[in-house]
């Protein structure tokens, strides 16, 4: 219960601000886009640990893996294919 | 079905033994589904590369800037939220083996995700009475293939929740029942994750 609540209060703020700063503009283009990037990171941690409970312990060890490996392949499937798209975008552009 | 069958069947000849057994099947039934949906991150992870190559070509269409609408997103982003908790509290009851609170937090459950869905829709139907329909530039392809994939998603979610209400309802919190539940229980927060990505890659990036 307490898990849960924790992970919902959380989840708001973490929702509210990033919603706040974009729909009433207060805060430079790239302070917001660094704020709500960095508010959807936690926002995902918050929910892994505090709804999905994810944790150091022995029973979960091997979730832990499993989504660590899953992290490291999104990484370079997504870094990967934006870094190729954009540089064939830009060696395009040039010609 | 007919696993529950026999579930119950092995169960009622070998006693507290198969109780043992069960729970470390259910166990790694429940780390085989984890897996399942490590891969289905990777499925997301493909879509929102596609996404973020193509969001730049409207080809003179609409961008993100013109036709989202944050108050509706937030509206979207409450309900799967909040079916999220209250989905945790159905597995608190599921816990304490209080089947009408399983019941009934599974409900609520359903209804907020049935709110997220209708408005999803409701969404999509507007733009595409606008003309500006997946068809109308690589930008608005890459938008209905990722927040609909997700749609999809939440949609299986919600089948399966009233089939778990049915098998609750007929046959309790059975061992069985309770992995299951407790499947679609990492299925559903899963799908809050996922969501989060997508308002903050799609709708928060595309209005800044």
């Amino acid at each position: 219960m307490k898990s849960y609540m924790i992970g919902f209060v959380l989840s708001i703020i973490l929702t509210a601000i990033p919603f706040g700063l974009v729909m009433v503009p207060t805060l430079s283009k790239v302070a917001t886009l660094w704020i709500v990037l960095v508010f959807a990171v936690v926002q995902v941690l918050v929910h892994l640990v505090y709804f999905l409970h994810l944790d150091r312990s022995a029973a979960q060890r091997n979730n832990v893996v499993a989504f660590a490996f899953a992290g490291l392949v999104i990484f370079l499937l997504v870094g990967l294919s934006v870094w190729i798209m954009f540089s064939i975008h830009t060696a395009m552009m040039a010609h | 079905m007919s696993n529950l069958v026999f579930e119950g069947a092995k169960g009622h000849d070998h006693g507290h033994d198969h109780a043992h057994d069960h729970h470390d099947a259910g166990e790694m039934k429940i780390f085989g589904f984890w897996i399942y949906l490590m891969t289905d991150c990777i499925l997301f992870a493909s879509i929102f590369a596609a996404y973020a190559v193509l969001v730049n070509n409207v080809a003179g269409g609409p961008s993100g800037h013109d036709i989202f609408e944050l108050p509706y997103v937030l509206a979207e982003t409450a309900c799967l939220l909040l079916s999220s908790i209250t989905y945790g509290f159905a597995m608190l009851a599921m816990h304490k083996g209080n089947k009408a609170g399983v019941l009934g937090w599974l409900f609520v459950t359903f209804l907020f995700g049935l709110g997220f869905i209708g408005m999803e829709i409701n969404e999509f139907h507007m733009l595409i009475s606008e003309g500006y329909g997946p068809n109308r530039s690589g930008f608005l392809s890459a938008f209905f293939t990722l927040v609909g994939t997700h749609g999809v998603h939440v949609t299986s979610g919600l089948i399966w929740m009233a089939v778990m209400m049915y098998q609750v309802q007929k046959h309790g919190l059975t061992p069985g029942n309770a992995t299951r539940l407790s499947m679609l229980s990492l299925f559903w927060h899963f799908l809050d994750v996922v969501w989060i990505c997508v308002f903050t890659v799609v709708y928060l990036m595309g209005t800044i």
